[in-house]
């Protein structure tokens, strides 16, 4: 059974149609890459895979571990194993990533039926994700996100992810803005994730962060549909020839 | 005004009741009580005409026919309910009056904690040094009446040199009655040369079958000597029926640095008056303030930083959490006197409003005389930032968690800022004890927008 099945979907922000009727198939263990100009609807299908209210759906279906996705509210769908890392990671200034995270973490834990973990317990735990993704331990007792730098954020996300172990993580230009180091160390911690039952859906602007993080498949979106589907080699022709050749097509199929 | 003229009449008769009960032969304190009760009949309470008074209508007060409370019983136990019992020097007062017997002051290094009243019978001396040298009645009606009714109250004293270790903490329980009742509480903390002491002011009120209003008018004069350090914190956390009008002023010599922390969280109607003096060269002074309120909640916060020396320093920091349909008010005021060359003044207001009825009016005012100073000061006003609710929701927690989370981070800001480790972490209980109550009411939707300025001068 596929992990996420997207068919036909249409999502409008204010009124203006976005996503024009997506399909996308995921399975268990594959890792996908959404590639695609500005403005081609990248976002927009990633904060529609994490339930952000302000998108509306139109039509079509979304089926997630064999539940309807878009019957869910946001902490239900990341209590069902769905995680967004933010294009933006936003600033909470006066609580602790530790405390933070704990707190999330329970929160998911209780809905699985676990038991929740004391900040004894859980610790250890952050401190070795952190280490997987270099971040020093003064960052555990630092707000949220603040005073971050922009690579700090990024991999502070990957670290929530590896912390919280979803089943569909979701990527959203986890690479822009990052320097060559940065992107090693965040591609490392999303490699060090990857197994049979986790799937990846890995938005992005460039290819280069594919070099690091290889996909399984690569389509291809531009204004609101998938154009192209294909193998890792689809990224390396896009990277060559850059976007400008979709767009005929899309072009056509307007008319 | 009708209220403004009629009340001091009706005050007459309550001062010279208490004239008659409290006779002192002391000729001084006799005619502190005397100008405070004539400033007091001239002006009447404020009305919103008056500039300071804007925003807080307390027609509310001037209307009620307060009278002094009658004795009530207190047990140990009646206090349970405010978890204060952790702290090993702590002075009870009950309507405005020492409960020797519900209080307890360890015997340490000289200092002097006690009873106000008693202290005027025994070291008057003492009192007569700092007592009303401070507080200036002259531009506030509330501080006048305090000092026409000036009885009992806190007296500190710390001797130079001396570190007080534990937090001093003064409980001040208003008991309702059949009657309205009213209670004018006056504080003197003298905290000389090169000593450092940490203060708690916490005001709260008993249920106990009377449902009668109750007015709280306190004022507390605050001296911090030379190079001295002080942590000051006031809590007002009484029942939906109780008035609370609070005036602090601090005196503050060379060098010393006072911080004062403010915790509103309930009360019908809240004012608090922070008056710090710099007065000596070098002084620091940090006004720290987070108010809540809620259902119909009005609290009011009112600062008068006054830079009177060179090289002083002042930061004033507020958020405003604001419910229901309560009602916020910051005022903050900077002088910088001529003299007072190289001041460096900072002023931020913060608030949150969680329903579409609740209100925020928030006034800065600088007054600069020196020419080589910097001042500035901003406010904000905004909902529950949508992007936050929904970072945090998409990492599991639920709207209600992630509100909760959110308001949280916000009461830290001020949190944060307090550095007494007990004092701290209950006025930490206290807060988390109250959030839920807030997530709960907070606006289902709030709007996406925030409207924001930021001014720097």
């Amino acid at each position: 059974m596929s992990l996420l099945e997207i068919k036909n979907l249409h999502a409008s922000v204010n009124g203006v149609e976005i996503l024009k009727g997506i399909d996308l198939t995921v399975n268990a263990g594959e890792v996908h890459s959404i590639m695609g100009p500005n403005g081609s609807g990248k976002s927009t299908l990633a904060g529609v895979l994490a339930r952000k209210e302000s998108y509306e759906i139109t039509q079509g279906q979304i089926i997630f571990n064999g539940k309807d996705l878009l019957e869910m509210k946001p902490e239900e769908a990341a209590c069902e194993g769905l995680f967004l890392a933010f294009q933006y990671p936003v600033e909470i200034p006066g609580i602790s990533n530790a405390y933070f995270l704990r707190t999330a973490l329970n929160a998911i834990r209780k809905f699985r039926g676990q038991e929740e973990l004391d900040a004894m317990d859980f610790l250890p735990l952050l401190r070795e994700k952190m280490r997987l993704l270099e971040m020093d331990d003064k960052f555990l007792n630092r707000p949220v996100n603040e005073g971050f730098s922009g690579g700090e954020k990024k991999r502070n996300e990957i670290v929530q992810m590896a912390v919280l172990e979803p089943k569909l993580c979701v990527l959203d230009e986890t690479d822009s803005g990052l320097d060559i180091d940065a992107l090693k160390v965040v591609a490392g911690g999303v490699n060090s994730m990857r197994s049979k039952d986790r799937s990846f859906v890995v938005v992005t602007h460039y290819q280069r962060l594919l070099d690091y993080i290889v996909p399984d498949y690569v389509h291809v979106l531009v204004s609101g549909r998938i154009v192209k589907s294909g193998g890792p080699e689809l990224a390396l022709e896009l990277e060559e020839k850059g976007y400008s050749w979709t767009e005929p097509e899309t072009a056509g199929a307007r008319q | 005004m009708i209220a403004a003229t009629q009340a001091p009449e009706r005050y007459l008769e309550a001062f010279d009741e208490f004239n008659e009960r409290s006779a002192t032969q002391l000729g001084w304190l006799k005619a502190l009580r005397q100008e405070g009760f004539a400033r007091f009949a001239e002006t009447g309470f404020p009305t919103t005409h008056d500039e300071d008074w804007r925003f807080t209508n307390v027609a509310a007060i001037a209307q009620t026919a307060f009278q002094a409370p009658l004795a009530v019983e207190v047990s140990a136990g009646d206090l349970e309910v405010f978890r204060t019992s952790g702290f090993e020097c702590r002075l009870v007062f009950v309507n405005g009056r020492f409960a020797r017997e519900l209080s307890s002051v360890p015997a340490n290094q000289g200092i002097t904690v006690g009873s106000l009243a008693e202290e005027l019978r025994n070291n008057a001396g003492a009192i007569q040094a700092h007592l009303g040298q401070y507080l200036n009645f002259q531009r506030d009606a509330f501080a006048a009446l305090n000092s026409a009714f000036v009885d009992d109250g806190a007296y500190v004293h710390v001797p130079r040199g001396t570190v007080a270790e534990q937090p001093i903490y003064l409980l001040f329980v208003s008991v309702p009655g059949e009657a309205p009742t009213m209670e004018h509480p006056r504080n003197l903390i003298v905290v000389e040369e090169n000593s450092q002491a940490t203060i708690v002011e916490d005001y709260v009120s008993l249920e106990n079958g009377g449902a009668s209003a109750t007015f709280s008018n306190t004022a507390t004069e605050l001296v911090a000597g030379e190079n001295a350090v002080v942590s000051h914190y006031m809590i007002v956390r009484q029942a939906d029926d109780c008035f609370n009008v609070s005036t602090l002023r601090i005196q503050q010599a060379r060098s010393s640095n006072v911080a004062t922390h403010s915790l509103l969280l309930s009360g019908a109607l809240v004012r608090n008056n922070v008056h710090p003096v710099l007065a000596g060269e070098g002084a620091e002074c940090l006004i720290n303030g987070l108010f809540m309120a809620n259902g119909r909640q009005h609290m009011d916060n009112y600062m008068l930083v006054e830079h009177a020396s060179p090289h002083c320093n002042s930061r004033q920091f507020y958020n405003g959490v604001l419910n229901g349909q309560g009602h916020g008010v910051f005022h903050g005021r900077i002088i910088v006197h001529k003299d007072a060359q190289k001041t460096d003044a900072k002023q931020t207001n913060r608030n949150l409003l969680l329903s579409d009825e609740a209100q925020i009016d928030t006034k800065p005012q600088l007054e600069i005389y020196a020419d080589d100073v910097k001042c500035t000061h901003g406010a904000t006003i905004g909902q529950v930032e949508e992007n936050a609710l929904f970072y945090l929701r998409s990492r599991g927690l639920d709207e209600a968690s992630a509100k909760h989370l959110l308001l949280l981070a916000f009461a830290n800001e001020c949190l944060d800022r307090m550095n007494s480790d007990q004092v701290r972490q209950h006025l930490e209980r206290l807060v988390t004890e109250w959030l839920p109550e807030t997530a709960k009411y907070a606006g289902e939707k709030p709007a996406p927008v925030e409207r924001t300025w930021e001014e720097v001068g």
